[in-house]
């Protein structure tokens, strides 16, 4: 009888940032999907210092200007708005406070549901029971109408737009985080952990957190997807953003009036949502399994057979 | 042509995996006539289960692929079947069972409404549907069978879940029962019984049976011929006793000499202080009472075993001795101090007397960390046990310890095998420089082969640095080789205590004694007698 | 079985009155709620003539207690622009709305269903990665941007439906259709992972064992239990339909609640507002109840 065991070919794992890579290389959808986002970002970030003049310069007689006319400068391909001013270059300077209050919100949601869901997972039954009750209240209230009204007597700035949604959005994150903790802490290596002598606090952040955290960064994701078509929708209506700050939401809201004879004022911001969204959702769909050890080999497998 | 009932011949099966193509069983041939029970036997990863997956056609194809081989029934080739024919097939000439029948239940119908639709299937009237639910429920042994027709599976315990199977398969009255590791689950007597009943129905209605199973023990009760598997090729074929008494293939013989409860019996000397005196412990849930006092004592270095059957309270007391859960009354002296009044300071200095190694090490381990993580937590935990520079060289001594090896350091759980996991967990309870390590059916997940060599080095353990164990086990042979004393519990009770000698051959009680009996020996010889006397002792 | 509805109800109703409570204190958001019921040109002797017919000079523990008991006895003040009961004319267009959502989340829940069923049972396959690319597009839509080019395509265009308005059946087509787009998108990938997931399970291994056929199999054995995860998904998108209709609404000029609101909102008529937001949240929460029980119907083990 022999102390050895049979099988020792393990294969070797290299750093975290190369597997990601290969494992976004092996699914091309997510690899687009994160490469346009790359562009959005670097887009929101340089785009007004870079096209702010030009995106609010006006012009009377490029009034609606139709897009595809080549042979004028790039920002104009996509034509140009009511008063003259171009679409193009316009999507781009909108792409900072679309992104910043969608980010804002979900980030402000996601740390205090984060931190209400572990405190209500892992404390006393009847603290757990009001923190449920809470998201409960949120979760039924008619969140874009509350949102209208806030807004509205509030007034409406980009701050107050990010918090309204991130409160809509908090129990999002608050029911994953509960349920994840409720789970895993009764799981073996936390008990064994626990065995160990380590303290709540190393549990929670070195056992719990870790495990818990992929879904959230997934669903964070997918949020800020739903958080951003919110944001636009409210601007559409008017109550978001208002001009001269301009969003993709309110873009297309401008463009209204104008459907019948200039099409392309509200259709390229809509448009811009609708790629950005689904590049938001195929990112989180992919890292859904990227982040998942049990289930990341099906990606690894695949990026090496293609590479 | 049509001599055997069923016949598989040079079957292939090979699944398309990423890692690329898998080559599950190659080439194996078996058959097996009416009224006859045959044996598949292997470890996990054998392919022993996939023989019979494409008799049901229960292979996803892709990526599963049946590259050559015929499956004869009565003479016909059902891979040549047209898809209808064969869903005929099945359930009316063949039926299956499986061995988590809790997971293989539709958890939202009723059992009565899963044995009606076995039958209505094909093409029974649902009234007479629902009377003949009722007889065979009332025929595989369920208690209350007119009320049980309407209960869903979650309402009843593991071993009335397989006979439940066991009616479901019988409805149609099958050539041929597939048994899939049937009573692996199952606690040892319930495991008799079950046998037993598949054995009744066999006699009744001189179906076939064929049973795939890992254990030598439950090949020898039920089993007339066996095959043997290993990695996808079938090594050894023959009669029961042909095979036990004279194994030709080396992997054969290396199954058999793993087979637990051959070795010497420890004899432990006179006994001294006891390291952990245990007093009058008890603990309830609500109504339920999961120990109802239990007083034991354990000498240092002495491993005490603690055997019993599901709701025996044996895992309670392990969590109640870590203080994982704590006790409503009683008394654990660790080296004179209660361990039940520690305050949380002393207790986490005590933390590194007392270990524990887990059932499952898939998940008692944490997936997101690396084995040199895992095992120096200990040591984040405890700094005071080792500086922070000695680190990587404890971990790689540990692991050449445990028989891994230092390039593991920088893995993860999930690229290990079973066996390779519970060694790393036994690692990670060694950082801690334990006295007392409580194993908490901590081979019972594992194959047999290597079952035994995590035992061997527990054992090793036990002898090189004095540690004690507590080892909880549901499986009598296991213990036999590896403990001092043995405790066995029953129902929150500790029915009988004893030196491993005593308990194994003078059993005192009733209920030891049973256990005994219901424990399948290899050895098809002493197992016929073994069930000649339980026969006698039943009659 | 009954105890569990009995508990769920109990936990909603804890909320309900939590929901009750907020709705108070952000009609006192701005701290003068007279600034906000009356016109804005309204003279200062005015607001503090309001202040005193209505008490708002009072403790507002005392305001509380008062408006706790006009909520219960469905009392929400007089709509300022209709002259008549504010709750009435919440409750006239309720119905527009509840019809709305009922309609869309049906035929929502049975397409989605199938399509979802039945890419799962031929994952990988064409069928699949058509509706998968459709599903992807349809959860990225926003519902307003989808609405004015409708209108475009459909009412000018084509000049096929009418643009606004409740007169025919034809007038419901494009809002429902707008409104079907994006809850058919999202759980139609819930739907299909859930169903992709049952049918790798244990039991469907037996029903196969059982000769049983593959329609039972998808719509019997794996649908039931796969349905779990995607109730709790039509649920919220249900939620999301009661109060994200306001925009559809509001560019179909359909009479619903959010329309309703928004008009009230701009014609600081607050009552109606107020008491459209406790009657669609009211609404929600009795959704809320709807979705457990159909839980607990469905699952056997939850009802112990």
């Amino acid at each position: 009888m022999t102390l050895q065991t049979t099988d020792t070919t393990i294969a070797a794992e290299p750093g975290f940032a190369v597997r990601m890579a290969r494992m976004l290389w092996a699914d091309k959808f997510a690899l687009c999907a994160a490469i346009f986002l790359v562009v959005i970002l670097v887009v929101a970030i340089v785009g007004p210092s870079w096209l702010g003049d030009l995106a609010t310069k006006q012009n009377l007689r490029g009034r609606n200007a139709a897009p595809f006319e080549w042979e004028r400068g790039w920002v104009w391909w996509m034509g140009a708005d009511a008063l003259g001013r171009p679409l193009l270059a316009r999507i781009i300077v909108a792409t900072q406070n679309t992104l910043m209050v969608a980010a804002g919100a979900v980030a402000i949601s996601a740390v205090v549901g984060t931190t209400l869901g572990l405190v209500a997972g892992f404390s006393s039954p009847r603290i757990n029971q009001i923190i449920m009750r809470l998201a409960d209240v949120i979760m039924s209230f008619p969140s874009l109408l509350i949102a209208v009204i806030v807004l509205y007597v509030l007034g409406s700035s980009i701050l107050n737009l990010m918090l309204v949604l991130s409160i809509t959005r908090i129990p999002v994150y608050l029911r994953t985080t509960r349920a994840e903790v409720l789970e895993i802490r009764e799981r073996m290596f936390v008990q064994a952990a626990r065995v160990m002598g380590a303290s709540s606090r190393r549990i929670l952040f070195r056992h719990i957190l870790p495990v818990v955290l992929p879904t959230l960064t997934t669903l964070a994701t997918l949020d800020f997807a739903y958080v951003m078509l919110a944001e636009s929708a409210l601007s559409f209506l008017g109550i978001g953003i208002q001009p001269p700050e301009i969003t993709w939401g309110l873009m297309i809201s401008q463009g209204r009036q104008y459907l019948t004879n200039a099409w392309w004022l509200s259709f390229w911001p809509g448009l811009a949502i609708i790629l950005t969204t689904m590049s938001l959702n195929l990112l989180s769909n992919w890292m859904r399994i990227a982040l998942d050890p049990v289930q990341r080999w099906r990606l690894e497998m695949k990026g090496r057979k293609n590479g | 042509m049509a001599d055997h009932l069923l016949e598989v011949r040079n079957l292939s099966v090979e699944f398309h995996t990423a890692m690329g193509v898998v080559k599950a069983v190659r080439n194996i041939s078996y058959h097996l006539d009416r009224g006859e029970t045959l044996a598949i036997l292997g470890e996990s990863g054998s392919g022993k289960s996939v023989s019979s997956s494409a008799i049901m056609n229960l292979i996803d194809m892709p990526p599963g692929r049946i590259s050559s081989g015929e499956i004869l029934l009565d003479g016909v080739d059902l891979l040549k079947m047209p898809a209808h024919k064969r869903r005929e097939v099945n359930g009316r000439r063949i039926a299956m069972i499986f061995q988590d029948p809790l997971s293989h239940l539709n958890p939202v119908y009723t059992v009565g409404w899963q044995i009606r639709e076995a039958l209505t299937t094909h093409g029974a009237a649902s009234a007479a549907a629902q009377t003949e639910a009722l007889r065979l429920l009332t025929r595989v042994g369920i208690p209350e069978p007119e009320k049980s027709l309407d209960k869903y599976p979650h309402e009843f315990s593991g071993g009335q879940r397989q006979r439940v199977m066991i009616a479901m398969a019988l409805a149609l009255r099958p050539d041929l029962l597939i048994a899939d590791e049937p009573t692996t689950a199952l606690d040892v007597t319930v495991q008799a019984e079950v046998l037993a009943l598949l054995e009744e129905l066999q006699q009744e209605t001189g179906m076939a049976v064929l049973i795939i199973t890992h254990d030598l023990g439950v090949v020898a009760e039920v089993a007339d011929r066996v095959v043997v598997m290993e990695k996808g090729e079938l090594v050894e074929a023959g009669t029961v006793r042909e095979v036990y008494k004279n194994p030709q293939h080396p992997y054969t013989r290396k199954l058999i000499a793993a087979a637990p409860g051959k070795g010497k019996m420890h004899s432990p000397g006179a006994r001294g202080e006891p390291v952990l005196s245990v007093r009058e412990v008890r603990k309830h849930y609500g109504s339920f009472e999961a120990l109802k006092g239990i007083s034991f004592d354990l000498m240092p270095g002495e491993t005490m075993a603690v055997v019993g059957e599901s709701g025996s309270g044996k895992s309670t007391l392990a969590r109640i001795l870590l203080r994982l859960d704590e006790p409503d009354s009683g008394s654990a002296l660790w080296k004179g101090r209660d361990l039940f009044q520690l305050s949380p300071a002393e207790l986490y200095k005590l933390r590194r007397d007392l270990q524990m190694v887990f059932q499952d090490p898939t998940q008692s381990l944490n997936p997101r960390m690396t084995v040199y993580q895992l095992i120096s937590e200990a040591w984040v935990i405890h700094p005071d046990i080792l500086p922070k520079a000695k680190w990587r060289e404890r971990v790689a001594e540990l692991l050449v310890q445990v028989g891994l090896g230092p390039e593991h350091m920088g893995r993860y759980p999930h690229q290990f095998s079973g066996g390779q996991r519970q060694r790393i967990a036994i690692a990670r309870a060694l950082a801690l420089e334990p006295q007392l390590i409580i194993c908490d059916e901590a081979v019972s997940a594992l194959d047999v082969s290597v079952q035994a060599q995590v035992i061997a080095l527990l054992d090793k353990l036990r002898k090189d640095m004095g540690i004690a164990f507590i080892f909880i086990a549901h499986d009598l042979p296991v213990v036999r080789d590896f403990a001092d004393h043995v405790m066995v519990m029953q129902k929150g009770h500790v029915v009988e205590l004893g030196t491993v000698q005593e308990v194994f051959e003078t059993p005192r009680q009733d209920y030891t004694r049973a256990l005994l009996a219901a424990g399948l020996d290899p050895d098809p010889d002493v197992q016929a007698a073994n069930r000649a006397a339980r026969l006698e002792c039943a009659s | 079985m009954m105890s569990f509805i009995r508990k769920r109800a109990v936990a909603s109703l804890i909320s309900l009155v939590g929901l009750i409570v907020m709705v108070f204190f952000l009609s006192r958001l701005t701290g003068d709620p007279a600034a906000l019921f009356l016109p804005v040109e309204a003279s200062a002797e005015i607001k503090q003539q309001f202040r005193e017919i209505h008490g708002l000079n009072d403790p507002l523990m005392v305001q509380f207690g008062r408006y706790v008991g006009d909520v219960v006895t469905g009392d929400f003040g007089e709509s300022l622009r209709k002259a008549r009961p504010a709750l009435d004319v919440v409750l006239e267009a309720f119905v527009w709305t509840l019809w709305l959502a009922a309609i869309t989340m049906s035929l929502v829940t049975g397409a989605a269903i199938v399509v979802g069923s039945l890419a799962a049972f031929r994952a990988g396959g064409f069928f699949d990665r058509l509706s998968s690319v459709i599903s992807l597009i349809g959860a990225a839509v926003p519902d307003f941007w989808l609405a004015i080019v409708a209108i475009v395509v459909f009412s000018v265009n084509l000049a096929w439906l009418p643009t606004s308005g409740t007169g025919s059946l034809l007038h419901w087509i494009l809002p429902i259709g707008v409104l079907f787009v994006r809850p058919f998108g999202i759980i139609v990938q819930v739907v299909r992972g859930s169903m992709i997931s049952a049918l790798s399970s244990a039991y469907v291994k037996t029903a196969r064992a059982k000769g049983v056929k593959s329609g039972p199999i998808i719509f019997v054995h794996a649908l039931r239990n796969a349905m779990l995860p995607v109730i709790t998904v039509i649920g919220d998108q249900a939620a999301s339909l009661l109060n994200g209709a306001v925009i559809v609404e509001t560019i179909f000029g359909f009479p619903g609640v959010g329309k309703l609101m928004i008009d009230s909102i701009l014609q600081r008529d607050f009552n109606v507002v107020l008491a459209a937001i406790l009657v669609t949240a009211l609404a929600i929460f009795v959704m809320n109840l709807l979705i457990d029980f159909a839980y607990a119907m469905l699952d056997p083990r939850i009802r112990h």
